[in-house]
C-alpha cells in the first residue's frame, strides 16, 4: 500500500505536511532536512524540485528556488541524492514541480525515477484535470503514485466532486484566492469555505494549505481538515537557521503544534 | 489545413490552458464569454467607433517606391506605428477593455516589456476611469524610462518585477500571481498571443483587424486582395498574428515570421525561439520555448525589449511546425542597420521590433514581381536613445 495511505489509516487528524525546496539552502542539504523533519514528528515531506517559473508558488520559494538552481540542483541530481533515503526512512515522501520539468526529463523516466527512490506522490500545480485524463492518468494509475490536486474556494461543487473521483492520497485545499506565503490569519470567509467542504464527506482525506505560519493557523486548519501543510514559513525558518538546521527544525515543528 | 484554435483550445498539438486550479474561474468564465461578448452589436458598435475615432483606423497600406526600388520588389508597408499610442499593441487593449467591463471587472492588470503594451493598457484605463496595475522587470524600467513615465501620467501604478531575470518573463509571472490573488474583480490584459487559452485565440482576433483592412487597401491599390508575401516580426507573435489572421487559409500566400537572433543565434544571446526553442510549458500554454534540459526556462536576449520573450505564441508554433510560415532570424546589428535605411529611404523611423522586419529581406527568396506586405508594428520613438548611440559611435 501506498505510504500515503498507510499514514491516513494509521493517523485522523493533527497531521502536518512540510513543504521544503530541494537544494536550499545549500546542494546536498536534501537528506538531512528530510531525516530531520521525520525525527521531529512531521507527518508528511513535501519536496519541491526547483523551477524557473513557478507560476503558483510566492516570492519566498522562487526564491529558494533560484538560489537552489545557482547552488547546481537538477532532478538527476535530486534522484541521487534519494537513491538511498528509503533505508532510512518510511515517512510518505511528495514531488512538487511543475509539468514542464516532468516533460522535458520525459514523462516515463520520470516515473520510473520516482518510483525506483520511493516516492509516493506528485503535486503539480499546472497539471489541469482534463490534460491529466488526456495525457497521464493512465501512466500515473500504473506507477502506483498518487497525483495529488489542488482546489480553492473559487472551485465549484461539481468540480470538487470530480477531482475527488481522480484525486488519490489526499485534496490539497487551497486555504484561500492566494499565492503561497501571502497572508498570516485565517478569515471567516475562509472558515466558511472549510465548513463546506468538510460537510461534503469526500473519499479522500484533505490538507489545508496557502498560509499556514504558525500554532494558531494550523489548529484552525485542523479543525475543519484531517491536517495542514506549511510551506513558506518553514523556507523563511531555515533561512535564518541555516547553520544549525537539525535543532532549528524540531523547534519550528514544536512551535507550530504547540508543543 | 486548418489554422484556428479548436473546441480545446489547441493549435494542433499547441496551446491549451496549463493554470493551476486557483485560475480555473477566471479563465473558464473568459472562455465561456469572449466569444458571445465579442459578437454582441453594441461591443462591436462601441469597438469600431474607438478603432477609428481614437485610435486612428483604418491605418494607412503604403506603397513604399523608393525601399521597393532598392530591394527590387514590390514592398507595402502597413503603417500599425501610426496608431494611438505608437504601435498595434492599441488593438488589443481597446477590445480587451471593453470585455472588460462587460465582464463586471474594475481593476486591470497587464505585464510589460519595453513599456509598449504598458502604455496601452494604461491609456484605455485612462479611458474608461478604471484602476490599472502594470508588472514590469526591474530591468525593464530602468532601461525604458520614457515609457514608465508615460504610464504613470497616465494614471497606471507600475510595479518592479524583481524575481528571476527581472524582465518580461517575471513581470509576466508576477501579473499572473496578481491574479490568483484578486480572482473577483480583475482582468488580466494579456499583451501578445501567449498565455493560456482563450488568450491567444481572443489576441489573434482584436489584432485581425490589420489583416482585414489589408485585404480591401491590397484589392484598391493592386486589384487583388492577396500579397505574395506577409512578414513581421514575432516576439510573443501579436502583430504577426494579426497580420496573418485573414490570410491563414490562403495556401499561396506566404508568410514570414522574423525573429530577434540577438548577437547571433549560436552566441548564446538570443531570442531566435524557432530555432532554439523546443516544445513546452510556458505561461500556461504548450509551445515553443527556450529551455535547459532539465525545463528550465532560458533567458532571451534581443535589443528589442519587445521582441525579448523566451516563448512564441501557440499560433506561431504550429504555423512554423507545419511549414505554413517560414522563419528568419534577424541580428541586433542587422536590425539597427534596417532601422536607418527604412529612415533614410521613407522618412520613416520604426521600431527596433519592426526594424527586424525589414532586416529580413536581405535573406527573403522572392520574386521581382512579389507583392510583399511588410507589416510595420510601431514607430521609433521609444528606441532614439538607441539609434542616437548608434549615430554616434
Amino acid at each position: 500500500m501506498n505510504r500515503i495511505d498507510q499514514m491516513f489509516q494509521k493517523k485522523k487528524g493533527e497531521i502536518l505536511n512540510i513543504y521544503f525546496t530541494a537544494g536550499f539552502p545549500e546542494l546536498n542539504d536534501t537528506e538531512e532536512i528530510i531525516l530531520a523533519l521525520d525525527r521531529a514528528g512531521v507527518d508528511v515531506i513535501e519536496i519541491g524540485m526547483p523551477y524557473s517559473d513557478p507560476m503558483a508558488d510566492g516570492p519566498t520559494i522562487q526564491e529558494s528556488g533560484s538560489q537552489a538552481l545557482k547552488n547546481g540542483m537538477t532532478l538527476d541530481v535530486l534522484f541521487n541524492q534519494l537513491k538511498v533515503i528509503r533505508s532510512k526512512t518510511q515517512i510518505p515522501l511528495l514531488f512538487m514541480g511543475y509539468l514542464n520539468q516532468m516533460m522535458q526529463y520525459g514523462v516515463d523516466r520520470f516515473l520510473n525515477a520516482c518510483v525506483a527512490v520511493g516516492i509516493d506522490g506528485l503535486i503539480i500545480p499546472d497539471l489541469p484535470v482534463d490534460i491529466y485524463e488526456l495525457e497521464l492518468q493512465e501512466k500515473i494509475e500504473k506507477s502506483g503514485l498518487h497525483i495529488i490536486f489542488l482546489i480553492t474556494p473559487q472551485t465549484s461543487e461539481a468540480r470538487v466532486k470530480k477531482i475527488d473521483e481522480l484525486a488519490g492520497g489526499f485534496i490539497y485545499m487551497v486555504s484561500n484566492a492566494s499565492i503561497t506565503g501571502a497572508k498570516s490569519e485565517i478569515t471567516n470567509a475562509q472558515l466558511d469555505y472549510f465548513a463546506r467542504i468538510n460537510a461534503m464527506n469526500l473519499k479522500n482525506p484533505r490538507l489545508i494549505g496557502f498560509g499556514i505560519s504558525n500554532h494558531q493557523t494550523f489548529n484552525q486548519a485542523c479543525q475543519f481538515a484531517q491536517g495542514a501543510i506549511v510551506g513558506s514559513a518553514f523556507i523563511k525558518h531555515i533561512s535564518q537557521h541555516g547553520n544549525a538546521l537539525k535543532n532549528s527544525i524540531q523547534e519550528f515543528v514544536s512551535q507550530l503544534r504547540g508543543n | 489545413m486548418h489554422y484556428s484554435v479548436d473546441g480545446r483550445g489547441f493549435y494542433g498539438e499547441f496551446g491549451g490552458a496549463f493554470i493551476p486550479e486557483m485560475l480555473h474561474s477566471n479563465i473558464e468564465e473568459l472562455k465561456s464569454r469572449y466569444l458571445e461578448i465579442m459578437e454582441e452589436k453594441d461591443f462591436q458598435d462601441e469597438m469600431q467607433q474607438l478603432l477609428k475615432n481614437y485610435v486612428g483606423r483604418p491605418t494607412p497600406l503604403y506603397y513604399a517606391k523608393r525601399l521597393s526600388l532598392h530591394f527590387n520588389a514590390h514592398i507595402y508597408l502597413k503603417r500599425e506605428d501610426l496608431n494611438h499610442t505608437g504601435a498595434h499593441k492599441i488593438n488589443n487593449t481597446i477590445g480587451q477593455i471593453l470585455l472588460a467591463k462587460r465582464l463586471g471587472k474594475s481593476r486591470i492588470i497587464a505585464e510589460t516589456g519595453a513599456g509598449q503594451h504598458g502604455v496601452a493598457t494604461a491609456t484605455v484605463c485612462a479611458l474608461m476611469g478604471l484602476e490599472c496595475i502594470v508588472y514590469m522587470g526591474e530591468i525593464d524600467i530602468a532601461r525604458q524610462a520614457p515609457n514608465v513615465s508615460r504610464m504613470k501620467m497616465l494614471g497606471a501604478k507600475v510595479v518592479p518585477a524583481t524575481s528571476g531575470s527581472k524582465t518580461l518573463k517575471d513581470a509576466t509571472n508576477e501579473a499572473i500571481r496578481d491574479w490568483i490573488n484578486n480572482p473577483n474583480d480583475t482582468h488580466y490584459i494579456i499583451g501578445s498571443v501567449v498565455g493560456p487559452h482563450p488568450y491567444p485565440d481572443m489576441v489573434a482576433r482584436f489584432q485581425s483587424v490589420i489583416s482585414e483592412e489589408m485585404k480591401w487597401q491590397l484589392k484598391e491599390q493592386t486589384g487583388s486582395e492577396n500579397p505574395d508575401i506577409i512578414m513581421a516580426c514575432v516576439g510573443g507573435g501579436s502583430n504577426a498574428a494579426g497580420a496573418y489572421y485573414h490570410y491563414l487559409d490562403e495556401d499561396q500566400v506566404r508568410l514570414v515570421a522574423v525573429e530577434a537572433a540577438g548577437l547571433g543565434v549560436d552566441s548564446g544571446e538570443s531570442a531566435a525561439t524557432s530555432v532554439l526553442g523546443t516544445k513546452g510549458i510556458i505561461h500556461g500554454s504548450r509551445t515553443l520555448l527556450m529551455q535547459t534540459e532539465d525545463g528550465q526556462i532560458i533567458e532571451p536576449y534581443s535589443i528589442s525589449a519587445g521582441l525579448d520573450y523566451p516563448g512564441i505564441g501557440p499560433l506561431h508554433a504550429h504555423l512554423i511546425d507545419t511549414g505554413r510560415a517560414e522563419a528568419i532570424s534577424i541580428t541586433d546589428a542587422e536590425a539597427l542597420e534596417a532601422a536607418f535605411l527604412l529612415t533614410r529611404l521613407e522618412g520613416i523611423i520604426p521600431a527596433l521590433e519592426s526594424a527586424h522586419a525589414f532586416a529580413a529581406m536581405s535573406y527573403l527568396k522572392y520574386r521581382p514581381e512579389d507583392v510583399i506586405v511588410i507589416n510595420l508594428s510601431g514607430r521609433g520613438d521609444k528606441d532614439l536613445s538607441t539609434y542616437i548611440k548608434k549615430m554616434e559611435s
